[in-house]
């Protein structure tokens, strides 16, 4: 599913913020990649998202070697992947519908798709009462669940989240990785980065845990968080 | 490229959106644009009507052909279908030696006629019989005249080469003073549209950054730029052109009352005739300039 080969990632002329990093991760597996500031998870997810190069090594996605993946290809390869973010990055002029209808949009899908879908994914992460509201109007973590409601509503096979958490209290934190679990547990690949070593100990995941662009550990902390 | 029609009219709302967002620049966009379409609209309208005086004058200049001397009526006939032949040969006539007498008579013999009486059996001007050869194009006269000369048969060309020579450089003159403003004018529209649309992408660039993270292609991000440029180009066009129809139709109608004296040397082309040309080259101009300085920056600043 994600596969990366000795991969390093050098900005120029610094230091790598990714060094002969290789990882293994199967369909359907839900990772935390944790790491101080500095360690490389934001480069990973670049990498991941085809937003960087690598200087060397290679990534392979869904069975497509990224590096063979020709500029006008990206669009179709990203939309494969979700993507959430810590300052969630909602369109602040739509409201909650509009929100994740524009990931629809964006892929030239149908209004009736639009109206099939987005009420579904809405609902799945519990807002379908406030769709039309506009992002000022909701909490940061109701915000968090329409940027994962937009992240899912094409499908993708994988979901990647920089930070989901970093800007909510723990309640909201909690509930936000709860959703993931959820959302991971009906067949979407999950990869978490985060420095919230509270929520990783819990969920007992796998944790793959970054310093200075170096793997240093990947462990499996089991499959449940059922405590 | 095939597109949804919802995603069509998704890119024209767009494409508005960004004008409403980003009022200031695109209403100086919108004015630039205006006051180049309507500069050249006024040039446009000066030209064809100065083109069209010169064109009657022009019509009225002639090259005159005389015959060498013993020339027989076949061989001026020859030398007639010969002239007929050339493209910028408007119009010919035949003036016989009878005819030049008579006119001449009316002219120099007015009221007295008793004195061209003596030459009744004997014409002075028995030699003079010729042709007046017009032109559709001015400027080659030249030509004209030096393929006139060469015939056999014809003993001189006569021609105002003064005539010619002003008239060709005056028009020169305003199609070349005309073009280099309109020029700078489009450069200044294509500089402020570009602007405009630059503003438009740094006020939507964490839109543009989620589109491109979602999965937009490079053509939907795009898109309702390129829309924008359209819609400033198409307002800044129509607008003016709508002011110059009916300026347009003030003043023939203002010039017609008030100077009437002016009728016999100045008339107007009639509005229809000049907006069926100005309208449709002002919008394309209108479009062309807002696509060309949309795309432009996109080129520039929208590497997706």
């Amino acid at each position: 599913m994600i596969k990366l080969e000795n991969v390093s990632k050098a900005y120029a002329a610094g230091i790598p913020a990714l060094n002969d990093v290789s990882l293994h991760i199967e369909t359907g597996e839900f990772v935390f990649v944790v790491g101080d500031s500095g360690s490389g998870k934001s480069t990973l997810i670049k990498l991941l998202l085809k937003e960087l190069e690598p200087t060397s090594g290679s990534i392979v996605i869904n069975g497509q070697r990224l590096g063979n993946i020709r500029h006008r290809d990206i669009p179709r390869f990203r939309r494969n992947l979700g993507v959430v973010f810590q300052d969630f990055r909602l369109l602040k002029d739509r409201n909650v519908y509009e929100n994740v209808a524009f990931a629809q949009r964006v892929i030239g899908m149908s209004v009736k798709s639009m109206r099939r879908k987005v009420p579904a994914v809405l609902s799945m992460v519990g807002l379908a009462a406030k769709y039309k509201s506009y992002p000022r109007q909701i909490s940061g973590g109701e915000q968090q669940r329409v940027a994962i409601a937009r992240a899912l509503v094409n499908e993708p096979k994988i979901l990647l989240a920089d930070e989901p958490t970093g800007n909510l209290d723990a309640n909201n934190a909690w509930d936000i990785m709860k959703l993931l679990e959820e959302i991971n547990q009906r067949g979407t690949t999950v990869l978490v980065v985060t420095h919230n070593l509270e929520i990783v100990k819990t969920m007992k995941k796998r944790v793959i845990t970054m310093k200075k662009g170096v793997v240093v550990s990947d462990e499996r902390m089991g499959d449940d968080n059922e405590d | 490229m095939t597109m949804r029609i919802s995603t069509f009219f998704y890119t024209l709302r767009q494409g508005a959106k960004n004008i409403w967002k980003n009022k200031m620049f695109s209403l100086a966009s919108i004015a630039t644009m205006s006051a180049c379409i309507f500069l050249f609209g006024v040039f446009y309208s000066v030209v064809v009507n100065f083109q069209n005086v010169v064109q009657e004058v022009e019509s009225g200049v002639a090259v005159t052909v005389f015959f060498v001397d013993g020339t027989s009526q076949e061989q001026i006939d020859e030398i007639g279908e010969q002239i007929s032949k050339r493209a910028e040969v408007s119009k010919k006539v035949f003036i016989s030696a009878e005819q030049a007498w008579a006119e001449f008579q009316k002219i120099y013999f007015e009221g007295a006629e008793d004195m061209a009486e003596g030459f009744t059996n004997d014409n002075p001007l028995a030699n003079s019989a010729h042709y007046e050869v017009y032109m559709n194009d001015i400027s080659m006269q030249e030509a004209l005249v030096t393929y006139l000369s060469s015939l056999e048969g014809v003993k001189e060309v006569r021609s105002s080469d003064i005539a010619a020579n002003t008239l060709t450089d005056f028009n020169r003159l305003i199609g070349y003073v005309s073009a280099g403003i309109i020029l700078i004018l489009l450069c200044v529209a294509i500089f402020l549209i570009s602007n405009t649309v630059m503003i438009g992408i740094a006020v939507r660039r964490e839109e543009i950054a989620i589109m491109k993270l979602i999965g937009a292609t490079d053509y939907f991000v795009r898109a309702p730029f390129i829309v924008e440029g359209i819609l400033i180009g198409i307002i800044g066009s129509a607008l003016p052109l709508t002011v110059l129809y009916f300026m347009y139709r003030r003043i023939i109608f203002y010039v017609a009352e008030k100077f009437r004296w002016l009728s016999s040397m100045l008339e107007f082309l009639p509005v229809d005739k000049v907006f069926a040309t100005l309208v449709p080259v002002g919008l394309i101009l209108g479009v062309g300039i807002g696509f060309l300085g949309s795309s432009l920056t996109i080129r520039k600043h929208l590497r997706v």
